[in-house]
């Protein structure tokens, strides 16, 4: 058995510890919010935080995680409350949706190391994550939101980083 | 104008429906936490027609019968139902619809999801049905009041009578469904409408941003195994033999199972199928493709091309004659490549087989094929195959080919549990069913004003409907659709097709025709722009001057984006299309350093009359453009001794967000019918941007994708 750190509770897996976090999560615990896109780490429709980093979980072992605390989309927030989950709802980002989980965990992550990302922050963080459906001009504008969204009250009048491009 | 299935009557509806009870799967439940899907714990007060239920807490499951893989179904069609049914959209479950004949598209004689006809399929006909409930549901209260209909009014689910009285429809439900359905109601003009035409948010979002949206992928049953699938790595091999050798006795590993598709490995955890299929030892009969490779395609086009004069499928008066006497003329052959659709989410289906039916899981475009694959696989009747249609994970016309169905139903039967199987991304891509390569020839003459007075279009590619659909005899093929419709005035136009196949199976993408059509027809518009010594806006404009939803769409493209105006080092390139009863102009800005492209910016223009909802709308615009521009950019399969070449997403590249250029779209406010959304924006990208690298190099490129480097 190994035990994970996963949304703040402790899991038992009986998981070979080979298998990719990813299959870990979506079949031997039955959180299938994150997606399987390639298994190589290439289109970032598994990003999972650990240690409140974006990582794939596609390519990561379970063996190789040990104590650090995993976050999946199930456990960014109970209530779609996070700032990213607010902000994506606002904008109305998702189309097909399947990557979306991997964008809002990447986007999440961008946001907790960076509180106000520009343009070209926002294009290193998100550009692991490819979607199919190409909403990437609401992903933008839905970033710069949810840094609005997470900024202190007073703050919060102030307005965000404006988009260069996309509309 | 009433539409036929509107009318459908619940016992019709049951009647189509594969069983009674809960035939229909909640996919989506939507954040609204007081209400459930239907058959679950909310208590169906009654079901009035085919398209919802109404809860005994009077709240509202839309049945919906189109397939959302993005495009905005599961809000667009409830939005017709609920603008005249008087009931509001914060508080609505979603459900798909099981197989039935009320839910044939019949711009597709099937139900099925594609063409971009979704909108227009429902457009009269939700509307309708939605008017007629609501006739039934307040004549019910009347009834029950002693009053007259007319003095009662409906609103947000709630009748109101005469001195104040009201009753929930949920109140007065059973006594509706038992009254006829009227044959003729009124639908509110365009300018009473509350909800259509508004920029309302999706409602399948709440799941989409917190994992809890349930795609194929996502299925789960109580027993359910996971299967892997071993396909012959040469397309259109076959499995020869095999030894289940080491795999047999891997982890996990419950059954290896042989099945027409190939070999499936079943375990009780997908990684644990994926490792043992490893291990299985398969001697593959490669079949007649093990030799080909795109030389062989090419060449095989080339030779068709040359030596068949193809079908006629548009002769307008005598094209060859005045291509003759035009006092210029041009020639120029357009060639496009084999593409991969690549959906985010790959091919999976859930499989439950039992002696007495069989049930089915899948992200589809097509229900009724689906049932039919199924039943074959499973040898029961399709009547016996239930069709649970989850969330897409993208379609564009891959969802609509059920290739990838037969193996989990085989193996379910085969171990007599519910199996998931599942492609990964390699066997995504090399198993696809991919968008055909074309040649496309043209041949254009102008008279000594530089008006063109004759064009010849001759296609060649392989036939899509010949496979998809055998029944099908019409000799001009979704290939061609978009030539043959082309809206430009030229006195003298013929189109031929010459179908020449190429022995692998291919199929409908996203903007089927429109994009290699729209590619040859755009570019070569330039070409002879440009031999005519005119602007290519004023030369498009010129054949399409008694047009005026397309002239002003051509015009506002080309004034948004500053026409004629480019900042300096930076070149524009046009291309307009009237395709899927939509009108669309785009102009794309770039610049050429060193010979590397940059996509600045493309504006776009869009007519497609009246829309349920305009920021779907720009949603799909957006999405179009990314597609086409990631065709443009990369998009090519290519093989090798009958083996594709590409795996994943390093060798067969994506769009992603650090390479999205600007996009302005623009939608005109229209009076007229709806028109198509999902698939135009995307046939006009490519030839766009070929248009502006002429200006900027001077070099005109005639074959996609673009070439890495253009000087």
């Amino acid at each position: 058995m190994t035990r994970l750190k996963l949304n703040n509770r402790i899991v038992e897996t009986d998981a070979a510890p080979e298998t990719p976090l990813l299959w870990v999560l979506r079949d031997h615990l039955g959180m299938t919010g994150t997606k399987f896109g390639c298994g190589m780490a290439l289109c970032g429709a598994c990003t999972v935080h650990v240690d409140g980093a974006a990582m794939r979980s596609c390519v990561l072992p379970l063996g190789a995680v040990g104590e650090r605390a995993i976050t999946t989309i199930e456990g960014l927030s109970p209530d779609r409350s996070h700032p990213v989950q607010k902000a994506w709802l606002e904008i109305d980002v998702p189309q097909c949706g399947y990557c979306q989980s991997g964008q809002i965990m990447s986007a999440a992550a961008l946001l907790g190391a960076n509180p106000s990302p520009s343009d070209a922050d926002i294009d290193a963080a998100m550009s692991g994550n490819i979607c199919r459906c190409g909403t990437y001009p609401r992903i933008r504008k839905a970033v710069h939101r949810a840094a609005e969204l997470q900024r202190p009250a007073p703050a919060a009048a102030t307005p965000g980083p404006k988009a260069e491009r996309g509309r | 104008m009433t539409a036929r299935p509107g009318n459908l009557t619940r016992r019709g509806f049951l009647g189509a429906a594969a069983a009674g009870g809960t035939v229909i799967l909640a996919v989506t439940v939507p954040a609204f936490g007081r209400l459930r899907p239907a058959g679950t714990a909310a208590r169906e007060a009654a079901q009035l027609n085919a398209w919802f239920v109404i809860g005994t807490d009077n709240t509202f499951t839309m049945i919906v019968d189109r397939s959302e893989m993005g495009q905005g179904v599961y809000t667009a069609l409830p939005t017709l139902l609920a603008e005249e049914l008087e009931i509001g959209l914060d508080a609505v479950a979603i459900v798909a619809a099981p197989v039935g004949d009320a839910y044939v598209n019949a711009g597709n004689a099937g139900q099925v999801t594609g063409t971009s006809n979704s909108v227009q399929d429902a457009w009269e006909k939700l509307r309708t049905a939605g008017a007629q409930a609501r006739t039934m549901l307040v004549a019910a209260a009347a009834t029950r009041w002693g009053a007259e209909p007319a003095a009662c009014r409906a609103e947000n689910g709630v009748i109101h009578g005469p001195a104040g009285r009201s009753l929930t429809y949920a109140a007065v439900a059973t006594e509706a469904a038992k009254l006829p359905v009227p044959k003729s109601v009124a639908l509110k003009p365009r300018t009473a409408f509350r909800l259509i035409g508004q920029p309302r948010l999706r409602l399948d979002s709440p799941g989409k941003v917190d994992g809890s949206a349930q795609f194929g992928l996502d299925v789960k049953l109580p027993g359910m195994l996971y299967g892997a699938l071993a396909q012959c790595p040469v397309l259109g091999g076959k499995v020869r033999s095999f030894d289940a050798g080491l795999a047999g006795a891997m982890p996990g590993v419950r059954r290896v199972v042989l099945t027409g598709s190939g070999v499936v490995v079943v375990a009780d955890h997908f990684w644990q199928a994926v490792k043992a299929r490893e291990a299985l030892r398969i001697t593959w009969d490669e079949g007649p493709n093990a030799a080909l490779d795109n030389a062989g395609i090419r060449a095989l086009l080339d030779k068709a091309a040359a030596s068949k004069p193809g079908l006629s499928a548009r002769a307008d008066g005598d094209a060859a004659a005045a291509l003759t006497t035009a006092r210029k003329s041009l020639h120029a052959v357009y060639e496009l490549p084999l593409l991969a659709h690549a959906t985010m989410e790959p091919m999976n289906c859930t499989a439950d087989v039992r002696p007495d039916g069989c049930d089915l899981y899948v992200g589809t475009q097509v229900q009724q094929a689906a049932q039919a694959a199924a039943a074959e696989a499973a040898g029961l009747s399709p009547a016996k195959v239930r069709v649970f249609t989850t969330l897409l994970g993208g379609g564009f016309g891959r969802r609509l080919d059920v290739d990838f169905i037969p193996a989990a139903v085989e193996a379910s039967k085969a171990v007599g549990a519910p199996v998931k199987v599942i492609w990964t991304r390699e066997d995504d891509m090399a198993h696809d069913t991919y968008r055909p390569p074309a040649l496309e020839e043209m041949r254009g003459g102008l008279d000594a004003d530089g008006r063109l007075i004759a064009w010849s279009l001759h296609i060649t590619s392989p036939s899509i409907t010949a496979r998809a659909s055998p029944t099908v005899t019409d000799p001009f093929d979704s290939v061609v659709e978009y030539a043959l419709n082309c809206p430009y005035a030229v006195p003298n136009y013929s189109l031929t097709y010459s179908r020449q196949e190429i022995g692998i199976d291919v199929g409908y993408m996203r903007s089927v025709s429109h994009a290699p059509n729209c590619f040859a027809i755009e570019s070569f518009m330039d070409e002879l722009a440009a031999a005519a010594g005119r602007d290519p806006v004023e030369f498009r404009l010129a054949l399409l001057e008694t047009k005026p939803r397309h002239t002003r769409v051509l015009q506002l493209a080309a004034e948004r984006a500053g026409w004629g105006h480019a900042p300096a080092g930076r070149f524009h390139g046009v291309a307009f299309m009237e395709g899927y009863t939509t009108h669309i102009a785009q102009v794309a800005e770039i610049s050429v350093t060193d010979g590397v492209l940059e996509v600045h910016r493309i504006t776009c223009v869009v007519d497609c009359g009246q829309m349920v909802n305009p920021r779907i709308v720009e949603s799909q615009i957006e999405s179009g453009i990314v597609f086409g521009l990631t065709a443009a950019l990369w998009g090519e399969v290519t093989l090798i001794g009958g083996r594709v070449q590409q795996t994943n997403f390093n060798s067969y590249r994506l769009l992603r967000a650090n390479e999205m250029p600007a996009v302005d779209v623009h939608l005109i406010d229209s009076d007229a019918a709806p028109g198509g959304i999902g698939e135009p924006a995307v046939a006009l990208v490519a030839p766009a941007l070929c248009n502006a690298i002429f200006r900027a190099t001077g070099r005109r490129l005639r074959s996609l994708p673009l070439p890495g480097r253009l000087s």
